[in-house]
């Protein structure tokens, strides 16, 4: 029996382990086959404090597990297969064994959504991606098409426009939603062209990646558009399908219950089962950042604090 | 250590040469998906210790290899018996993927 069972470990999941254990607590790290979350999938990291020249973002993450390894928290390095929160105490199945846990921090964080057209699953790693960093080494004098319109879009693009011949951004509107700095910085490389208002429909090629198809979503035109590969950053889904017995919003994301007394706030990381507490993106479709996501995973291990001792203290 | 350090030049012997299937890790420093996968190999090398090799082929420093086998993406991992490759998987793997994919080769 686990004292707190923390499901995923981005900077919300790891950030919770060591407030957990230095609290006291026998803390499990269920840290998934693709541990360390979307930080793992990026390069150089300017806005966590602390770092004079910045980091890498699979640096941090990697520097963030050492710590909390050192600190004594266990991990399990496979995605948990179900998390039931209908009774205490709670369960965790994984690898076919049930971990039993008295309280719960939900970390599980966000993934990257696919476009769901045809050839897609088929070309996935021959030319369809959705990790410039790791695959833009195999573009080099190639040509790219990034989908999307975010910060995670712009960021595709210049790493792409590092290597490859051209980057081509197709997104669905007139404008991005992407930072005012990230927009700066993809308008002043020239190798960076932008398609507005066209919205990819399905993919091109056999063995590999070949062209894409575009429609116009103002003139309803369809065109075939070549190129080599395609980058995806169209935004993340919560990854809450395995949760079972606790409330979810329309898109999927954690209900936050936030709990006063006399007035006061008590615990702000709660949800709609008691001792079942949450941080990062897996409830913040806001916020999103490394250090929002680190905060929100102190103040849920600070929350199951306080909890234990008010209803686990027997025990 | 169970596991292995493989190059364009000794992808060969190392490899396609070898006595026991050997699932190639295509990997680079620069790639965070690659970071996760390690943990993982660590665990299922030592499960399959001596029935499986694990080989490590960074693609930076080795692109005839990647070239060869139209590595793409990577982390790619591909499985080879008997010199020939019998399964290719892109992203990370879970270890019950990986292990259920190595009791199909191992005897």
């Amino acid at each position: 029996m686990y004292d707190v069972i923390i499901l995923g470990s981005g900077p919300a999941g790891l950030t919770a382990g060591i407030y957990s254990v230095r609290a006291g607590y026998k803390t499990l790290i269920v840290a998934g086959t693709k541990w360390g979350g979307q930080l793992m999938l990026t390069t150089l990291v300017e806005n966590f404090p602390g770092f004079v020249e910045g980091i890498q973002g699979p640096e941090l993450m990697m520097n963030m597990r050492k710590q909390v390894e050192r600190l004594g928290v266990e991990f399990l390095n496979t995605d948990f297969e179900q998390a039931d929160f209908s009774s205490r105490p709670f369960k965790i199945k994984a690898e076919g064994k049930i971990h039993e846990t008295k309280s719960v921090i939900v970390a599980t964080g966000a993934d990257s959504l696919w476009l769901n057209i045809p050839g897609e699953m088929q070309l996935r790693g021959k030319g369809v991606s959705t990790c410039a960093v790791c695959d833009a080494f195999f573009f080099r004098d190639k040509n790219t098409v990034v989908v999307g319109g975010g910060d995670s879009a712009m960021e595709e693009a210049l790493v792409l426009a590092k290597v490859a011949k051209t980057v081509t951004i197709v997104h669905r509107r007139d404008g991005f939603r992407a930072s005012e700095a990230m927009q700066k910085r993809v308008f002043s490389e020239p190798k960076i062209k932008v398609l507005w208002n066209k919205a990819v429909t399905k993919y091109m090629g056999s063995d590999h990646v070949t062209g894409v198809g575009l429609k116009d979503l103002k003139t309803g035109k369809e065109e075939e558009f070549a190129t080599d590969g395609v980058f995806i950053a169209i935004g993340h889904k919560p990854n809450t399908d395995k949760l079972k017995g606790i409330e979810l919003d329309a898109k999927g994301y954690i209900v936050k219950k936030e709990i006063k007394e006399k007035g006061l706030m008590k615990y702000r990381s709660a949800t709609s089962v008691p001792g079942v507490f949450v941080g990062g993106d897996v409830h913040d479709y806001r916020y999103k950042q490394a250090i929002t996501a680190s905060a929100f995973g102190c103040m849920a291990a600070l929350d199951v604090d306080k909890w234990m001792e008010e209803n686990e203290k027997s025990s | 250590m169970a596991e292995v350090k493989v190059t364009d030049d000794t992808f060969d012997s190392e490899v396609v040469k070898s006595d026991i299937p050997v699932l190639v890790d295509f990997w680079a420093v620069w790639c965070g998906p690659c970071q996760m996968q390690n943990p993982i190999l660590e665990e299922v090398a030592k499960e399959f210790e001596g029935k499986v090799k694990i080989a490590k082929l960074n693609v930076d420093e080795n692109p005839k290899t990647a070239a060869k086998y139209g590595i793409m993406s990577i982390p790619t991992l591909m499985l080879f018996k008997g010199g020939t490759s019998v399964k290719q998987m892109i992203g990370v793997q879970s270890k019950e993927t990986l292990a259920g994919e190595f009791k199909k080769v191992v005897n």
